[in-house]
């Protein structure tokens, strides 16, 4: 088949400058193919290279004692000890989810957990943190219960737990719902495997479903700002199948097991392309695929097709080639494609054949070493204005309105659609913090949490970046948890104008600074940009996942309150109500600076949680919504009562940081109180849980009344 | 006690039944659909839940023809123990091992949640560590849950004392609350709830145990 003249359109449709072609034709020194051109863009896009944000993620700490995998390869990892290791990430789904949420939801999903098991670790939890816009605009409703469906219809089928997420609406997002999708696996410590290929003339095999012409050009879909064209850019969305994904999991696991790999790369964004660059740039070799090999669902498929296609479910593997007999079993068995496609070889070139010719011919390890690197202009975000007098308001008037509000409500029509309790390990399930998962077989306990406040980060990016990362590290304190590292997962609009720049350079400040002090390293990550419609971007949201050990059952700390149990807040109470939950909900005010984050008081008021967790019966961290929030989920949850002292907003619903609501019973209040004044730690009582009433100060309302608000209002308002 | 946990392409609770039989001692062999044959002397088969062949066509109905399944038919015609759960119950209407069907849930959504059920009989070896009428809250989750029978069946099922569990608040539309069925001569349970998900004190709710524990006592001497 000829292939099409390169011209100037066909250029920027592929996304690239003028410079940017400029420097391929320095690099080849002749005008590409269609095919080579189609790779460049596959390679050099904002979505795979990371060209806007590589100089400003190189700052982030990665390191630490516990991390065996930092980012660069398909997922981090960190060491649980007794020779286990923890591998997660969390990745974007943005754009696709907002075309078409169904299948954009489940190929996130998807793509994240193969992600994992591609390193050799089985996945055992899975999170979500979803944005979408305001509940009354025209798509919201749809872009809901379409991507928690794609979620949940991938997950559930899978087979993997999801034990916790977010959930927020803000019309900022109305344009470009965010899809963030988490995935945590285990593996053996001496059982991990790794994208480098190595060895010359070594067979790369093709594993998995066939490939068909869905997803071409997707990553650079991803790249993109929408306009009113976005219905056209449907066929760029990948189709799911979570059938496919299990039975390749469980064959790459068996496979793992012959010893027959010798290294694997899962076929994520960009498909073939970037799955054999990858492995042969880490290895220093050349690939040559011969393409009449690849396992093809449709007809007559195109080189160029075949290097784009984002068909899902796929891997790329170089194999021991004395094994090559064991290993087709294994795929035979599942009842999977099993090809071999190519060859690794000596010379620097990434070779593509088809149909008998050279469609082409490139320098491999100039493909992403060159690939451009932008220092983006940027500019700080201005000082963000004192709050001006917020009135006092009935306290039970405020709760209500936050409870009536998507954001802040249940998220129970959410999580009852996943299921959080396959594998038989699920200690905590979503609704009460972070979830917990049982390492299998053993005593110790994971906590997983999603954490960000994007009214923080537009306010003030640096303080946000870091209230990010604090609050993940309080929602694991809270289970009795270690924070052991973090995963991150940035999304901002248009990196090319200075002030959405600025936003990114300040929130990676914040949360370089707060994995430093909390020890919680980043180790694996993505930066999805662009998320921006007719020049309108999203807020900024840079979405912290992070894992948590708890080493054994006794260190736990549960998170349901007895009746007669006294409340205390460990941290100071200032009564912060810049950018606060019931500012926007209530007065629908977004003002004010982002509350503080004093790093050394969240590691030592956490350190405190910890070291007595025996004498605590529940913990939360407070967090949007203040102490009257926190304290209305935890009687919720429980069904008792509570009675709060403080009736002036401030006390109640200001959003101060490294800040936790405790319950213990009234002797074991002492305790804590006498080993809070010896560590320096601030602790005060603020009231009891008790009875069947919410009380407020001086006003009440019946907890039975305000558990149905809390756990109707997310359907009332988004289905 | 001998048991087989069948596994198809796409179950996913297969480990978890595994790892709760053998619990309470049972040596549990895992069987891989393509196989024609059950182990020798296997006591209890258990169908696990999970999307067993994607839920492709209708679930259950691909792997109600598998070779295993065959397999299980004629374990069950000898009068062998069989347990399906979730999925497994789909794939033993699909094989018509046990009445009725498993239609999609009512509200037309996947459900995951613990669930209140009462125990409506302890005349099997699967409730025989209940007392009927008891109540437990046991795990739920699936999309097609919605039992369903014709009158004749429910009313037969009804006489002869073959509902296993009732839920206490019906969350997919299933006939006369069931969650679950005995077969003709009670050896063949088939169930939406995970019993297997409720067994392990750790996780925080055993109410599951019994169960097990009522399965292992009867075949424990077999």
């Amino acid at each position: 088949m000829q292939e099409p003249a390169l011209t100037d359109d066909l250029i920027t449709a592929h996304g690239l400058s003028p410079d940017e072609y400029a420097s391929i034709l320095d690099i080849i020194g002749r005008e590409p193919t269609f095919t080579e051109l189609g790779i460049f863009s596959a390679m050099w896009n904002e979505h795979c290279s990371y060209k806007s944000s590589k100089k400003w993620l190189r700052t982030l700490p990665t390191d630490g004692p516990q991390v065996i995998c930092g980012p660069g390869e398909n997922a981090g990892i960190v060491d649980i000890g007794d020779g286990q290791a923890v591998v997660f990430k969390m990745e974007s789904h943005n754009h696709p989810s907002y075309i078409e949420p169904y299948q954009g939801a489940a190929t996130g999903v998807g793509g994240i957990l193969r992600d994992v098991f591609t390193m050799g670790a089985r996945p055992v939890a899975a999170m979500n943190a979803l944005s979408f816009g305001e509940p009354s605009h025209p798509k919201t409703k749809s872009l809901v219960s379409g991507v928690v469906a794609g979620v949940g219809g991938y997950g559930n089928c899978f087979g993997v737990p999801t034990v916790g997420g977010e959930v927020r609406f803000d019309p900022a997002y109305n344009g470009n719902c965010l899809v963030n999708a988490f995935a945590a696996g285990l593996v053996d410590a001496d059982k991990i495997f790794y994208s480098a290929a190595s060895g010359v003339g070594m067979p790369v095999v093709y594993l998995g479903a066939k490939t068909g012409r869905d997803g071409v050009g997707g990553a650079t879909m991803a790249s993109a700002e929408f306009d009113d064209t976005i219905e056209e850019k449907r066929p760029t969305v990948q189709v799911g199948d979570p059938f496919t994904e299990k039975r390749l999991m469980e064959a790459t696991l068996e496979l793992m097991e012959t010893g027959a790999v010798i290294s694997i790369q899962d076929m994520g964004a960009a498909g073939l392309t970037c799955s054999a660059v990858e492995m042969g740039d880490k290895g220093g070799l050349g690939i040559k695929l011969k393409l009449d090999d690849v396992p093809q669902r449709e007809e007559n498929m195109t080189a160029y097709e075949m290097m784009l296609s984002e068909s899902q479910e796929r891997m790329l593997m170089v194999l021991k080639p004395e094994l090559e007999d064991a290993a087709r079993a294994v795929f035979e068995k599942w009842d999977l494609d099993f090809a071999i496609v190519g060859k690794t070889i000596a010379e620097d070139r990434f070779l593509i054949e088809h149909q008998g010719r050279v469609m082409a011919d490139l320098p491999l390890s100039k493909l992403s070493s060159t690939a451009p690197e932008y220092d983006r202009p940027w500019e700080p975000t201005p000082q963000a204005d004192d709050l001006t007098d917020v009135p006092q308001i009935d306290p039970i008037d405020g709760l209500r309105a936050l409870i009536s509000d998507p954001s802040y409500a249940s998220k129970e029509w959410v999580y009852e659609q996943y299921d959080t309790q396959v594998m038989a390990d699920t200690v905590r399930t979503p609704g009460l913090g972070a979830g917990i998962i049982r390492v299998h077989g053993t005593d110790k306990s994971l906590a997983f949490t999603s954490d960000v406040t994007p009214r923080y980060v537009v306010a003030n990016p640096v303080e946000g970046g870091k209230q990010a990362v604090a609050e993940a590290y309080r929602n694991l304190t809270a289970t009795g948890a270690t924070p052991l590292a973090t995963t991150d997962n940035l999304n901002f609009g248009n990196p090319e104008k200075p002030s959405i720049m600025g936003q990114f350079v300040g929130a990676i400040q914040g949360i370089g600074e707060a994995v430093a002090a909390l020890d919680m390293p980043i180790v694996s990550g993505n930066v999805s940009l662009y998320n921006e419609t007719d020049g309108a971007a999203i807020l900024p949201t840079p979405t912290i996942g992070a894992v948590g050990l708890i080493s054994s059952a006794d260190d736990m700390i549960g998170g349901v309150v007895r009746d007669g149990h006294a409340a205390l807040v460990v941290g100071d109470t200032i009564g912060h109500l810049g950018r606060s939950a019931l500012l926007s909900v209530v007065f629908n005010r977004d003002e004010g600076d982002a509350p503080a984050v004093d790093l050394d008081a969240e590691k030592r008021n956490g350190d405190f949680i910890r070291a007595n967790a025996q004498w605590i019966t529940a913990c939360t961290d407070l967090s949007d919504g203040g102490l009257a929030l926190a304290a209305f989920e935890m009687a919720e949850a429980a069904g008792v009562g509570i009675i709060l002292d403080a009736d002036d907003t401030p006390t109640l619903f200001g959003e101060d940081q490294a800040r936790y609501l405790v319950a213990c019973s009234l002797d074991k209040a002492e305790e804590l109180m006498i080993a809070a004044a010896q560590a320096g730690v601030p602790i005060t009582s603020v009231g009891r849980f008790t009875g069947d009433m919410v009380k407020m100060g001086t006003t009440s309302a019946p907890l039975a009344e305000l558990s149905d608000l809390y756990r109707s209002s997310f359907a009332a308002a988004v289905v | 006690m001998r048991a087989a946990v069948i596994v198809f392409p796409g179950s996913n609770c297969d480990r978890d039944m595994a790892v709760a039989l053998r619990a309470v001692g049972a040596d549990v062999t895992m069987v891989w659909h393509k196989d024609a044959d059950l182990p020798d002397g296997v006591d209890l088969v258990a169908v696990p839940g999970g999307f067993s062949f994607g839920d492709y066509l209708r679930c259950g109905a691909i792997a109600a023809q598998s070779a295993v399944t065959k397999a299980l038919v004629r374990h069950v015609e000898r009068g062998g123990y069989a347990l399906g759960v979730c999925n497994g119950f789909q794939v033993l209407t699909e094989a018509q091992i046990l009445p009725g069907a498993l239609l999609m849930n009512a509200g037309l959504k996947y459900v995951c949640k613990t669930s209140p059920l009462r125990v409506e009989t302890s005349e099997s070896i699967f409730t025989q560590g209940y007392n009927a009428g008891s109540e437990i809250a046991i795990p739920i989750a699936h999309h097609e849950g919605n039992y369903t029978v014709d009158d004749d069946t429910l009313s037969r099922l009804k006489g002869d004392d073959r509902v296993a569990f009732r839920y206490l608040e019906n969350p997919n539309g299933a006939t006369d609350d069931i969650a679950g069925v005995l077969s003709e001569n009670r050896r063949v349970l088939g169930m939406m709830p995970h019993p297997e998900r409720a067994a392990d004190p750790a996780l925080g709710n055993a109410d599951g145990a019994a169960f097990f524990r009522g399965i292992a006592e009867a075949l424990v001497a077999a």
